[in-house]
């Protein structure tokens, strides 16, 4: 379903241009607002529809298969770390969906590796990544190898 | 043209391409090289790029050795018969091994992963899948690689790879433009890790007009992995090991959660069981040790991919179609027609969309499903991608060569789709792989490897001059005509698709042909390719949008090349259902039990093809 633009509540803010993945929401130049400027290079990802404040962006189904008359909306509330869907048929039936989307307040439960206790040489020329072995399994366990796994790898056809 | 040059110099590690791979890549290289100077250069946003912009409402890649659920190997031999039996079981143990460390990692940054409510374990939808919220999951993971990068640079479509001139076969950056400003960018780096994607669109869609968008694939997947490091001499492997999906009509919706989760089945159009009657006479093709209903029963081994597409797509030609997923029974709970709907907004919100426009609801109705056109890529059930070194504690000789995850070239690293050989990464093996090739890229740094790269201004500027050359093709003879898109002189970046798909569709296996080809086939469309790469000297680019979609093309038309050789070169049927080689319909074992490693020469275009050898994980002493 290629997005379009309502005229009357797009105002130009450029948002849907700044993260849609397949550069195709542009400026008008005439209109100063968003459109879609090539619906067959459009995923139906609702990356640009998510983020517009002015709830502007919407879907209609692909028109080689999609019958008119149907609507999908989308709230995504950084916020409150959720997602609402509303989901309504040709014939009028609707569905409403609810999910959250993150658990943690953004911007705050990620790291920042270059501020953490450098790695030791032994662990450079060890197979280990950041964390482990720590977090592979959240217990004393260490990191798999062959030989725990009583395996060797051997050329030729085996099943 | 008065685009700038702007150039960044000293960089460590360049990431090319920021999906999952990429992020990862980021994200992990600064752990091991805390001073290093880490860049990302990603073709669209990085908060919504990549085969995940959209969201994913499983993570398919999770061993679970914490609650003894799976061990790496386990995974590595479901793989391997999932593919018929041709991966890199070096690469994928070591995957396997580390990949819930990252998916532990998720959780901890916000990711919410569905628990079971009786064990408190995460929620399995199958026995590699967990359940997960993940609308936000790329935002999440975009927020870590810019807490690690020093830069990242948005809209840079990557058009090549530098190359030192102090050292054959060693790569020095990259380079490309910005798709809103229209400038040169030059990225001078040490390494180059490329998480760059896949390719969508290479085969003629299904889909026609406004719905070609609606690939399974994204269409923004561009076959740059390949495009890149095809270009500058990295060998390939598996590129002929193309994947073509079983999905609900039309809208592609994933049937994952449906298959395993909600138990949904499917039946032709008679209300039958189709897929065992195929068996009997499919065993005689592939053999018993790769089709064995009766032991895939007792032990739950399951049958690869490939070939339930093989009986779906055979049902359908025999005329009892169409195939339907059996979904009136699950829907039937409230809880798991919730997860239903869920799943597609989750992940592909257009088959949801294509539900309610067509008052579809799967309790009423059990809906379609159908095959797809073919996908080249490298971390879903299929393993097309660069030939990478393997891990040292791992990888026998012949799969090693210094770095994890390095490939042929010297400092180029990949992730994700990039990688040959390590199918059912998914996106948390491709973030997994990514770490994993950060980590080797510091190494490979600290060991000195990448000392003394010299790149001349003439590279640079013998880029720039070919990156442009679209729209200089366009300014200088758009007025030999009075208006319109027809010109003597050039064909447009949407022309030249229209002809890859539909030569692509017709000599190399697409959907319209049965996914048939055969060596006579393959060679009109390897000349044809070779006409079309004429052509494409002569493509046109009205503005930099029509630019992006310019060097789009010749990355898929170079991967597509690539594909076409591969297919050539393995005179075996290995993937019914996948597609066939009418001249050699059977799995040839005592020839073809190999992985297929390609190299295409810079300098005169020249492809040479090798059988490397399959290894495989044996018990010790065997």
């Amino acid at each position: 379903m290629p997005t379009f633009v309502y005229m009357t509540r797009c105002d130009g803010c450029g948002h849907c241009v700044d993260i849609c993945p397949s550069d195709i929401m542009h400026i008008d130049p005439t209109y100063r607002r968003a459109y879609n400027i090539e619906p067959n290079m459009c995923w139906e990802c609702y990356s640009c529809v998510k983020a517009c404040p002015q709830h502007a962006i919407d879907v209609r189904g692909y028109a080689d298969f999609a019958p008119l008359g149907h609507s999908v909306r989308v709230d995504r509330d950084e916020r409150k770390g959720t997602i609402a869907w509303r989901i309504k048929f040709r014939d009028g039936t609707e569905k409403n969906f609810l999910s959250p989307i993150t658990t943690k307040p953004w911007g705050t439960a990620i790291p920042k590796l270059a501020d953490v206790p450098a790695p030791s040489n032994e662990m450079r020329a060890g197979q280990l990544l950041y964390n482990e072995p720590k977090y592979i399994r959240l217990d004393e366990g260490g990191l798999r190898t062959l030989k725990d796994a009583g395996l060797e790898l051997k050329k030729g056809v085996y099943y | 043209m008065a685009y700038n040059t702007i150039i960044e110099d000293g960089i460590d590690i360049l990431v090319v391409g920021a999906g999952l791979g990429g992020t990862g890549a980021a994200w992990e290289a600064r752990f091991w090289g805390q001073k290093k100077k880490i860049v990302i250069a990603e073709k669209a946003n990085i908060d919504r790029s990549g085969a995940v912009a959209q969201g994913l409402y499983a993570i398919n890649c999770y061993m679970g050795t914490r609650w003894g659920e799976n061990n790496p190997e386990d995974h590595v031999r479901y793989a391997r018969i999932d593919l018929m039996g041709l991966v890199r079981e070096d690469l994928l143990f070591d995957m396997a091994r580390h990949v819930d460390s990252t998916v532990h990692q998720f959780e901890e940054w916000g990711l919410p992963i569905m628990k079971d409510p009786k064990t408190g374990r995460y929620l399995r939808e199958g026995r590699w899948q967990i359940m997960i919220h993940g609308e936000s999951y790329k935002p999440i993971v975009a927020e870590a690689a810019k807490i690690s990068a020093d830069k990242v640079f948005n809209r840079i479509c990557v058009t090549h790879l530098l190359m030192d001139e102090s050292k054959p076969n060693r790569v020095a950056g990259a380079v490309g433009f910005n798709v809103r400003t229209g400038n040169y960018h030059v990225f001078k780096s040490k390494t180059v890790i490329c998480g760059a994607g896949g390719a969508s669109n290479i085969f003629k869609p299904r889909s026609t007009g406004e719905g070609a968008g609606r690939t399974w694939y994204a269409p923004w997947s561009s076959a740059s992995a390949y495009g890149l490091m095809i270009n500058c001499g990295a060998k390939m492997t598996q590129m002929e090991n193309r994947i073509v999906l079983a999905r609900f009509k039309d809208g592609y919706g994933p049937v994952g959660a449906y298959f395993l989760h909600l138990k949904t089945y499917t039946q032709n159009g008679l209300g039958e069981e189709y897929e065992s009657r195929w068996f009997p006479e499919l065993q005689k093709m592939v053999g018993k040790e790769y089709l064995d209903p009766e032991v895939s029963h007792l032990t739950h081994r399951p049958i690869p991919t490939c070939l339930r597409n093989h009986a779906l797509i055979s049902e359908l030609a025999a005329g009892r179609g169409p195939i339907h997923m059996v979904t009136m029974q699950a829907f039937q709970d409230p809880h798991l027609e919730e997860v239903g709907w869920e799943n597609f907004l989750g992940m592909t919100v257009g088959q949801a969309v294509l539900w309610a426009a067509t008052d579809v609801n799967p309790k009423n109705e059990n809906p379609e499903l159908t095959t797809s056109e073919p996908y080249v890529m490298g971390s879903h059930a299929t393993c097309s991608g660069a030939w990478c070194s393997g891990p040292e504690d791992v990888s026998p000789p012949d799969y090693f060569w210094g770095y994890n995850r390095m490939t042929t070239v010297e400092g180029l690293f990949g992730a994700g789709d990039a990688v040959g050989g390590t199918p059912h990464a998914f996106s948390s093996g491709s973030f997994t792989e990514g770490r994993l090739a950060a980590k080797a890229a510091c190494k490979y740094i600290d060991d000195g490897k990448a000392e003394g790269i010299v790149v001349s201004g003439e590279q640079i500027e013998r880029r720039r001059k070919e990156i442009y050359k679209p729209l200089e093709h366009h300014t200088v003879y758009r007025n030999a005509v009075v208006a319109g898109s027809v010109n003597p002189h050039y064909i447009n970046p949407q022309q030249g698709l229209d002809r890859l798909q539909k030569l692509m569709d017709e000599y190399c296996g697409g959907y319209t042909v049965g996914y048939m080809t055969n060596e006579k086939l393959l060679n009109i469309c390897l000349k044809k390719l070779k006409i079309m790469e004429e052509d494409l000297e002569s493509l046109a680019a009205k503005d930099i949008h029509e630019l992006l979609r310019a060097w789009e093309l010749k990355h898929r038309h170079r991967a597509a090349e690539c594909v076409t050789q591969h297919t050539l070169f393995r005179k075996e049927t290995r993937w019914p259902g996948y597609y066939y080689r009418g001249d050699a319909m059977k799995v040839d074992d005592a020839n073809w039990h190999v992985l297929t490693v390609s190299r295409r020469d810079p300098q005169t275009g020249e492809y040479t093809m090798e059988k490397a050898p399959c290894y495989h994980l044996v018990s010790s002493g065997e």
